[in-house]
């Protein structure tokens, strides 16, 4: 591990893959609030038959050439996208489907021609598909900052536009703002973005790191800013533990299936564990909720019961409370409790009488509730 | 010739010949609409009647099949600035990531301009507008934490922030309790007494005597337009709602 770690141009390409894990969590966080995360994944699919038309076009493989052919069919897939659902009746999903797999099927068609030519030029290309990171240069590297940093200066200066077009699009446009510029502009960031990560990542898995990162960050928090930063900050390990992985022992497997791996189980582990949205913290919060739901509902009995049988100090049995209880086998534990916190008192071996504490304490838990029935 | 000019500038609104379609079926069919300066409005129809589409058409966000709209004697983009909009509670996600402070102070964001960031003035106004609508304490809450009140609430503070002189609201009451109802009554009352006009869609044709002084009865058409006492009767609401509909007095 530690001998490929030296192997010459991983700075490069592990700055590379950061940088460009960042960006795609960052953007990828509009992406997803405006509920369209496959928008990225049919722009990256529709990549592909403009990157091998500009290999024949140029007869290159610079990344230069490439990543401007890829630009051309990615925009042309994200306006029809948007032009189809704007003004025809087929919905949004629907030309996000048909466009995918128009661009992604011709793709196919002319890689399959292309590598059936006789001479090696194309060799290689299929690393599009994929993704190699290892095969970063780092001049590559210089690209990919060439788009980033403009990007992200983009999104800062737009931040409240973005955030506002995301939350609420008429409000937006009723101050004035122009939605549909923001728009497209959202989607030429989009864009920018998936063709910087082509070579890395590849047309396959790309969206997986623009959605997969936001998703993951949305449970942690509630605040735009912190969940794009977070969205960035997953984006960029996942880009490096994948470019990392990828080249140990020169086995080169393709970089985009080893990031996706790691960004799917940030995602697995989020929606999991994060407090407040996570599916085991909020199981554990419903856990305890009902223990202390069981304890005000043990007390309140209790209160019921010194109530009706006023005048007589003697209190009541643990098996009359779990005679009336929803959940008998809880209520041991629940009496147990409210002696240790002092609501209630065992006045005779086994009879117990809630504290004016205790009554104090159901006033207060119930003082927003109507008025019982009488 | 003074007073043709005069009786121009008092109008809030002045809507001409509108027609609105969805593909080819009409929503508003030729509307003819002056609504002065200072009134309570309601507009009341029937489902389908058209009335959020008014009102999305005064903001500019329908493009019109024929007509026109002036808000304050301006054209509508420059007359946007003086209305404050307020949208269907249903319309936005509310598990967006933002807090209720958040979400008001981007009423503020339509006179900040391009790159301006909100700075203490705009903190200022926030909480102001979060102080009038009761919602101060909650400022920041997530903003998926809020019952139907709440998200009403907040969508009115995001308006006030504006300090608009023409209010456009869709559907405010809607699944609302009566206290909040209430409040937001007194708001309106508060912003017609200083001056402002407010729009607002209604479906509750018993409490329209009470909270309204102008009423615009819809259904495609416009059926009666008017203060409250002269076109708020039997005739005009079967005509606007078929003859089913009274108003049990």
């Amino acid at each position: 591990m530690f001998e490929s770690l030296s192997v010459p141009g991983l700075g490069s390409v592990v700055a590379g893959t950061a940088l460009l894990g960042f960006l795609c969590g960052t953007l990828g966080t509009f992406a997803v609030l405006r509920k369209q995360s496959l928008m990225g994944d049919a722009i990256s699919h529709a990549c592909l038959p403009g990157l091998i038309l500009a290999f024949l076009l140029f007869n290159s493989k610079e990344s230069w050439a490439l990543m401007l052919g890829a630009a051309i069919s990615g925009t042309i897939a994200a306006m029809a996208i948007l032009g189809i659902s704007r003004f025809s009746r087929v919905k949004e999903d629907s030309a996000l489907a048909i466009t995918l797999s128009v661009f992604f099927g011709f793709g196919l068609m002319l890689l399959t021609w292309v590598q059936r030519r006789p001479d090696a030029a194309q060799a290689g290309l299929a690393r599009f598909l994929f993704g190699q990171a290892a095969t970063l240069l780092d001049r590559d590297v210089w690209l990919l900052a060439a788009i980033a940093i403009p990007c992200l200066i983009t999104v800062f200066i737009f931040w409240k536009h973005f955030q506002l077009v995301c939350f609420d699009r008429s409000f937006a446009q009723s101050l004035g703002f122009p939605v549909f510029f923001i728009d497209v502009l959202l989607s030429l960031l989009l864009v920018m973005v998936i063709v910087a990560g082509l070579e890395t990542v590849g047309v396959v898995l790309m969206s997986a790191l623009l959605v997969a990162p936001a998703v993951a960050a949305r449970q942690w928090t509630n605040k735009l800013e912190i969940m794009a930063i977070l969205a960035g900050i997953f984006g960029a390990f996942s880009g490096i533990a994948g470019a990392v992985l990828s080249n140990i022992g020169k086995t080169s497997i393709p970089t985009g299936p080893v990031i996706v791996l790691f960004i799917t189980l940030i995602v697995f582990l989020s929606i999991l564990f994060a407090p407040a949205r996570g599916i085991v913290w909020l199981q554990f919060k419903h856990w305890r909720d009902s223990k202390v739901l069981q304890l005000d509902s043990v007390l309140s009995n209790l209160l019921n019961l010194a109530r009706e049988h006023s005048g007589k100090q003697n209190g009541h049995s643990m098996a009359m409370l779990k005679g009336i209880s929803s959940n008998p086998s809880g209520v041991p534990r629940s009496v147990h409790k409210l002696l240790e916190m002092g609501l209630v008192s065992e006045v005779d071996k086994g009879l117990y009488i809630p504290t004016s504490k205790g009554a104090e304490y159901l006033n207060e838990k119930t003082s927003h509730m109507g008025a019982p029935l009488k | 010739m003074t007073g043709l000019n005069d009786k121009k500038l008092e109008l809030a609104l002045e809507i001409n010949d509108l027609t609105v379609s969805y593909k080819d079926k009409p929503v508003l069919w030729d509307i003819d609409l002056e609504i002065p300066q200072g009134a309570l409005v309601g507009i009341v129809g029937p489902n389908g009647a058209g009335k959020t589409t008014l009102i999305k058409s005064i903001l500019g966000l329908l493009k019109p099949v024929a007509g026109s709209a002036k808000i304050l004697g301006l054209e509508i983009d420059q007359g946007i600035k003086k209305i404050a909009y307020v949208p269907q509670r249903g319309s936005v996600d509310w598990d967006f990531p933002a807090t209720v402070f958040d979400v008001v102070q981007m009423g503020t964001y339509g006179k900040l301009g391009w790159l301006r960031r909100p700075g203490s003035k705009e903190k200022k106004l926030t909480k102001d507008a979060l102080e009038k609508v009761g919602m101060l304490e909650l400022a920041h809450r997530q903003i998926s934490q809020l019952s139907g009140g709440q998200q009403q609430r907040v969508f009115l503070a995001r308006a006030l922030v504006q300090h608009a002189e023409i209010y456009l609201m869709d559907e405010p009451f809607q699944g609302v309790d009566s206290t909040t109802e209430q409040s937001i009554v007194e708001l309106l009352r508060e912003l017609r007494n200083q001056g402002a006009t407010a729009l607002v869609v209604h479906h509750d044709l018993q409490t329209v005597k009470d909270y309204f002084d102008w009423v615009v009865l819809l259904n495609v058409r416009k059926i009666a337009a008017g203060p409250v006492s002269e076109v708020f009767t039997e005739t005009n609401l079967k005509l606007a709602f078929g003859s089913r509909v009274s108003l049990g007095e």
